[in-house]
């Protein structure tokens, strides 16, 4: 178990694509890290630069305290779940669990031992003399598990261990992982491009986008203080609406409606204004509130998504089952749950005396 | 559909029967004696004197220094064969790894001068290759016989493909678990390339066994004539105005086929999976 930093680092490949930019990240000890991001926004290159498997172009990688940037993978004390599996098809799950310790030269009791308890753990005791190709693909990504296990590394390495898997399988798993990581306390590094996988598995999430990092925060935190529309777009389903609004001392106006801001609005002019589908609700007729023209309804079950305009933006609503819908709505909203972003930029603007209070705390080395 | 049927399977028997005749009548005429061949030619009939023929193929000295039997001919080219087959696997295999594991500068380069290779068989070099052999005095020695030819583009050329197919986090996952490359080779390649290993063996052991040139050339000691080199030896024996031991050459012939499809009909299965699928 071990802390582990990664400092200033980026990848440049052959060609000048830098694929990774500038990340820092302190992971303090038995923290479980998810870096979560589009696809191609280089998670695997950033978790594969700490793997040992890609070199690193420049900056640090520190596991422990150790700087192991030179070091080859196997004596990085780290072991990798993969999202193929990559199990060995021709070892059986025993021989598959085994072979890394065998190659540390690892006692024979103490193989064993590990073994016994991992498959115990896993519950794939019963598997041991197969083949992998006998096994099922959740059972497959079990055995895989079991060999980092068995490792008993400084650290796990997921890289998006449940995207072969069917949706329901995935859930269980998922808390299986979780329920893991908990026990053994080993510091882990998750890579998923599932934001809801994220959210759920996450002590603090890194939002990457194109090689940079966007936040870093308690899933909560970026959920209600998305750094930028991008965190904003990306985590949440349905994603957070954002529309073009106007501000004007404490009014607000979206396209032919206004709002009216308790406090003084953050800024001034043309924003970028976001605004959860479940903030939404139906306005009294005495209420200000947007005026909104539905276009069709998404039943979920529990809920339903009703989407339609306001002015010419899309806007999706979340609403209960025994709200009454009409084609012509007005919704309101309360106006602390509105979030601002900078037209140029898509930063957020930050109410002014609430400073953003994750940003530094995280980017401190510990 | 009936028709069709009746098409499909006119033609499967055509094509049988004109590959196996031309076996049968071998076969058949290598039973009867020698006079009844010279005068009354091949023949599809059963003619009595299998085994006396066959014994005295494998078991009688011949040849001119009279040290030469058929069963030590059938050794030989066992020798050669599996000789051949297995240097060209250990040989392209290692090629290969090289060629697909590893960073070197002109990798590609190397590989292709390796398969244009294909464009020149052995009969292109043979002259020189003989010289060389010559020259390091391996005339007349299993080395001789097997080493020039070892060096194989097809063999390269299948391992390369088959390593390239092999997923690259297999090699990840055994380079955290701490295998270098001698033992990713050896643990982890070598096993999943079984059943490519059996299929090259069997189309390698066959292309030595039926070797014919190459010793022709590098053996003029009787103690190395392979199978193939033996039956033109029979029929090269015209002692006065004796028949050539037409019944001898044709038992050596067959006793020549026996092996590669003996050998294909019993690995025929991994044959077809190790060319068709891989177990990954
Ligand atoms: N070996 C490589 N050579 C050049 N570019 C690469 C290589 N591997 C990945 N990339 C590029 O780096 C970026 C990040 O890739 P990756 O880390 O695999 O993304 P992710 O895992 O987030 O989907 C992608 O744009 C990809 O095209
Ligand atoms: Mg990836």
């Amino acid at each position: 178990m071990a802390s582990l930093d990664i400092n200033q680092v980026s990848k440049i490949y052959a060609g000048g694509n830098k694929a990774v930019n500038s990340v820092d990240i302190t992971i303090q000890d038995g923290e479980f890290i998810v870096l979560v991001g589009p696809s191609g926004c280089g998670k695997s290159t950033l978790l594969r630069m700490v793997a040992g498997l890609e070199e690193i172009s420049e900056g640090e990688v520190k596991i422990g305290g150790r700087t192991v940037n030179t070091i080859e993978p196997a004596e990085r004390d780290i072991a990798m779940v993969f999202q193929n599996y990559a199990l060995y098809p021709h070892m059986t799950v025993r021989q598959n669990l085994e072979y890394g310790l065998k190659n540390r030269n690892t006692p024979r009791a103490d193989i064993d031992a590990r073994v016994a308890e991992a498959a115990r753990m896993l519950e794939i005791d019963q598997y041991l003399d197969r083949k992998p190709r006998a096994l099922s693909g959740g059972q497959r990504q079990r055995v895989a598990m079991g060999r980092a296990i068995v490792r008993q590394p400084a650290a796990f390495l997921f890289d998006e261990p449940l995207s072969n898997l069917d949706a329901k399988l995935r859930v269980s798993m998922r808390g299986e992982i979780k329920r893991l990581q908990r026990r053994l306390g080993t510091t882990s590094i998750y890579v998923t491009h599932d934001q809801l996988e994220a959210m759920t598995l996450a002590d603090r999430l890194v939002v990457l986008n194109g090689g940079r990092i966007e936040q870093i925060g308690a899933p909560l935190e970026v959920y209600h203080q998305p750094a930028s529309t991008f965190v904003a777009s990306f985590i949440g389903s349905p994603a957070m609406n954002l529309v073009q609004g106007e501000l004007h001392g404490n009014r607000l106006a979206v396209g032919p409606s206004l709002l009216t801001l308790g406090g003084h609005a953050p800024t001034s002019g043309e924003v970028t204004v976001g605004l959860r589908a479940e903030d939404l609700r139906v306005a009294s007729s005495d209420e200000e509130g947007l005026q909104f023209r539905l276009d069709y309804v998404e039943e979920l079950g529990s809920q339903r998504l009703v989407h339609g305009h306001v002015g010419d933006q899309a806007l999706t609503a979340s609403m209960a089952l025994d709200v009454a819908l009409a084609d012509e709505m007005k919704l309101a909203i309360d106006p602390r749950r509105l979030h601002f972003f900078a037209r140029d930029t898509g930063k957020r603007i930050h109410a002014p005396g609430t400073a953003p209070a994750s940003q530094p705390s995280v980017m401190e080395v510990a | 559909m009936q028709k069709n049927k009746l098409s499909d399977h006119l033609v499967l028997i055509l094509g049988s029967l004109f590959l196996m005749v031309p076996v049968v009548v071998a076969f058949m005429t290598s039973t009867h004696a020698a006079a009844d061949i010279h005068s009354n030619g091949l023949s599809l009939t059963w003619g009595g004197n299998f085994a006396e023929t066959y014994e005295k193929v494998l078991t009688r000295e011949g040849g001119f220094t009279g040290q030469v039997t058929g069963s030590r001919m059938v050794m030989n080219s066992f020798i050669l064969g599996i000789g051949f087959a297995l240097g060209k696997i250990v040989l392209s295999m290692l090629a290969a790894y090289a060629i697909v594991y590893f960073r070197m500068r002109f990798a590609t380069l190397a590989f292709w001068v390796i398969f244009t290779t294909l464009l020149l068989p052995l009969e292109v070099r043979i002259m020189p290759s003989y010289q060389v052999m010559s020259d390091l005095s391996l005339l007349n020695t299993y080395t001789g016989l097997i080493v020039p030819l070892l060096a194989s583009a097809t063999g390269t050329f299948y391992f390369r493909q088959f390593f390239k197919s092999v997923p690259d986090e297999l090699l990840e996952a055994a380079r955290i678990d701490g295998a270098g490359p001698i033992k990713f080779f050896i643990d982890v390649l070598v096993p999943l390339s079984r059943t490519m290993i059996a299929a090259i063996f069997i189309i390698m052991f066959v292309y030595g066994w039926n070797q014919y040139l190459w010793p022709m050339l590098m053996t003029t000691d009787e103690r190395f004539f392979t199978l193939m080199r033996g039956i033109k030896q029979i029929l090269q024996v015209w002692i006065g105005s004796q028949i050539p031991d037409y019944n001898e050459a044709f038992a050596l012939a067959v006793l020549a086929m026996l092996p590669p499809v003996v050998i294909v009909v019993i690995f025929q299965s991994w044959f077809i999976k190790g060319l068709t699928e891989s177990d990954k």
